[in-house]
């Protein structure tokens, strides 16, 4: 990908007074963004490993269970989150070209995408309660292994749950850097905050595009 | 790299000019400040407190053990005084002790950059952690916690009937802070290192802080994930690790030592790093085996996150695992053993002096070689099921935390205390601290071997009468000690405003944060440093200051 440089002069206004160039300050929050991913990673990490383990072990109480979720809305999620990573990619390349316009307008559908997958999500967990699929004492089963299959619920309230958090922090940052572009304060190079940002948005999909099938397709054949 | 600040200008007009200490004045300056020596500072006092409390609890527990009838305390409050103890300890002294205050007010300095790469982040580390500890000192003051610092289920999710929860939310927001200090470490050593500053020109200071912050970084999320399920499984009633639903308490221990023994590295990594410094500085020798120290380091961090199943050779585990987890710390051994090694050879025909950083460092060798063997006999399948959970545990870990760590956490705060505060702290009272903790610590500690060997268990507040006399030993220890912990504090305060005038450089130390003035400037470096030679060049500083013929 060609890194655009800017004429100097522009460069001091944004440049932290610990960096001795613009390059060294882009480098810098990209290897940091970098790293706090590989730390996101290990927090979901054990979750996956929990999930694998029960998996495992209650293979066939999983795939029984994981029928229960609704494919259809969890496929629509999967579309709208990964549309809204191509949106987001567009966003970074408008930034990178100083196209201020078009930068706040894709941030903004980026978000618009976000709102859209939380409120299905919200429909969703609706659903399960209302089935009485939410582990605790509303928890009811008709099937042989109740135990396990709470536990299952429980794993998927857990992954999705902590998901959906992300992603609304990541909403949160959206609107905040649309607001920003609006005022004009990624102009001129300073695109640095919106392409760690699309790295974090990504991320997010990323952990969506392996829960969808860990959770809703594997009782599918 | 010999600069014009070489020539030593030890009055009291060096405190007068303008450095980061006198630059900005107040309180808001210190509350809103980004400049990673002053955050270095606001570290220093806040673990401090924490080290305090946490040594209270000690003192109490060594009282109650003065006898073999539980009489001081009831066997419900020592729970909550060894819980206290250990999650203070660990979580909010030992893992920031070092990388927090020394590698925030070094770091930047020794790699010749202005500050961190992410300075407000590393503001915002430190409330993290004064959030953090805030929640848990709500959670001792409300009546405190009961399971011990690892947080066992099922205890910890069903049966405890104490404050788990606030507790576990206190260590799960200050992990945010190790996490954001390992990040801007990884990323000021990769981006911010002075022209001429190649990785193999890197102190060993350098190395193992960036060994630690990959473990912070790579670890913590572990236990932040672990910590949020059994604190959600409690409160909720159902939960992964609960039987009931099929779950497994094991896997729990799976995952909290997979953070935590990595985070044992955590709390002697930053440490070899500091004995690295000081070794080379006081016996005025380049160090034996650079390359091999700093792999070791890099090594320590990789091995591990292979080990953790040594906590769980009586939980469950399968002896085949047993035995891979065993030969894996086996193999741990080898890397910290290089660095002993070195350090010794090092020590060879150096012309050694035995300033105070030194006397610790040559503590820590010691101190840290007793621990460090004795891990090995706990990596042991069979010796582990006779010692397991005995005072030989305890004996062992805290050779490797308190006489391998603090004594390196107090030997680098002596020897970058001149640095730090422009002042020099009283030499005979430094040595003489230095003494009394090496003594008292050993008292302390090695008759628990004995206990531990003999088959007393730990965490009891009350135990058969054969026992006593080793543990009064150690109680006497534990009084010594606490002298040698209480004398540094007050000849440090008392030095503040009455310590001789340390100049830039006192030890004719050759790192580039010696090159800079004594409190140094806001921005470290009047002018960027370039590097051109290989750290540790002492031989040939010491011809050069022959033939100076100064001191």
């Amino acid at each position: 990908m060609p890194i655009l440089t800017s004429p100097a002069s522009n460069e001091s206004a944004f440049l932290a007074e610990q960096f001795d160039d613009i390059e060294q300050q882009r480098d810098a929050a990209r290897l940091g963004m970098w790293i706090f991913l590989a730390t996101e990673v290990l927090f979901f990490g054990g979750l996956f490993l929990g999930y694998t383990i029960y998996r495992f072990t209650y293979g066939h109480v999983f795939m029984e269970t994981s029928r229960r979720l609704d494919v259809v809305l969890g496929g629509t999620n999967t579309a709208v989150l990964l549309v809204s990573s191509l949106l987001m990619a567009f966003a970074v390349r408008a930034a990178q070209l100083d196209q201020r316009r078009a930068l706040v307008r894709l941030l903004l559908g980026t978000a618009l995408l976000g709102c859209v997958f939380m409120s299905i999500k919200m429909v969703e967990y609706h659903k399960d309660y209302v089935e009485h699929l939410v582990p605790g004492t509303h928890f009811e089963w008709t099937g042989a292994d109740l135990s396990n299959a709470e536990l299952f619920f429980w794993i998927y309230f857990a992954m999705t749950g902590l998901h959906a958090i992300h992603v609304t922090v990541g909403i949160g940052v959206l609107l905040v850097l649309a607001l920003l572009a609006w005022r004009g304060k990624f102009a001129k190079g300073n695109y640095n905050p919106v392409e760690v940002s699309g790295l974090y948005w990504h991320f997010v999909d990323i952990v969506w595009v392996f829960l969808f099938p860990l959770l809703y397709l594997v009782g599918h054949r | 790299m010999k600069t014009a600040t070489e020539i030593d200008i030890r009055t009291e007009g060096q405190m007068a000019r303008t450095h980061y200490l006198n630059v900005d004045l107040g309180v808001k300056s210190w509350l809103l400040t980004t400049d990673h020596k002053r955050i270095g500072i606001l570290y220093l006092w806040t673990i401090l407190i924490f080290f305090v409390i946490a040594s209270v609890a000690a003192a109490m527990m060594r009282l109650e053990l003065l006898t073999p009838q539980g009489d001081l305390v009831t066997n419900e409050t020592y729970n909550k005084l060894f819980t206290i103890h250990g999650v203070l300890m660990v979580w909010f002294f030992l893992i920031p002790s070092i990388p927090a205050v020394l590698g925030n007010f070094a770091i930047p300095m020794m790699i010749g950059a202005r500050d961190v790469a992410f300075p407000k982040l590393n503001l915002l580390s430190w409330y993290i952690f004064v959030a953090g500890g805030a929640l848990a000192l709500w959670s001792l003051i409300h009546g405190g916690v009961d399971t011990g610092w690892t947080f066992y289920t099922p205890y910890s999710t069903t049966y405890a009937n104490s404050h788990v929860i606030s507790m576990a939310a206190g260590v799960f927001v200050a992990g945010f802070s190790s996490i954001i200090t390992g990040m801007n470490f990884m990323t000021t050593i990769h981006k911010m290192r002075a022209p001429g500053l190649t990785w193999f020109r890197l102190p060993l200071f350098i190395w193992s802080m960036y060994a630690t912050s990959l473990i912070l970084v790579l670890a913590t999320p572990v236990l932040a994930i672990t910590l949020a399920l059994m604190s959600v499984e409690r409160f909720w009633g159902v939960g992964i690790f609960d039987p009931k639903l099929g779950g497994d308490p094991v896997l729990f221990q799976h995952l909290f030592w997979f953070y935590s023994h990595p985070a044992v590295y955590i709390m002697i990594l930053p440490g070899m790093g500091v004995i690295s410094e000081l070794i080379t500085c006081f016996s005025r020798k380049q160090i034996f085996g650079y390359g091999f120290v700093a792999a070791a380091s890099m090594a320590i961090a990789i091995l591990g996150f292979v080990v953790w199943g040594h906590h769980m050779f009586v939980s469950s585990q399968s002896v085949y695992a047993g035995m891979v987890f065993s030969i894996l710390s086996f193999l741990v051994a080898v890397p910290s053993a290089i660095k002993v090694f070195n350090w010794t050879a090092t020590l060879h025909k150096g012309s050694i002096s035995f300033q105070t950083p030194m006397l610790y460092a040559l503590g820590f060798i010691g101190l840290f070689t007793i621990g460090g063997m004795t891990g090995l006999f706990l990596a042991t399948l069979a010796v582990d099921v006779h010692v397991h959970d005995s005072y030989f545990v305890i004996a062992h870990f805290h050779y490797i935390m308190v006489g391998g760590m603090v004594m390196a956490f107090m030997g680098g705060l002596h020897y970058w205390w001149p640095k730090i505060t422009g002042r020099l702290y009283p030499e005979f009272a430094g040595k003489l601290a230095a003494m009394i903790t090496f003594i008292g610590f050993n008292l302390t500690f090695f008759p628990q071997f004995i206990l531990g060997y003999l088959g007393m268990p730990r965490r009891y507040h009350a135990y058969p009468p054969e026992f006593q006399l080793f543990n009064v030993l150690s109680t006497a220890g534990a009084s010594i000690l606490g002298i040698g912990y209480l004398l540094p504090l007050i000849y440090f305060l008392w030095s503040l405003k009455f310590g001789r005038v340390a100049g830039p450089n006192p030890w004719r130390a050759t790192g580039l944060e010696w090159q800079t003035a004594s409190p140094p400037p806001k921005h470290n470096f009047e002018k960027t440093p370039v590097v051109t030679t290989r750290p540790y060049s002492y031989s040939a500083q010491e011809d050069a200051d022959l033939n100076l013929a100064s001191v």
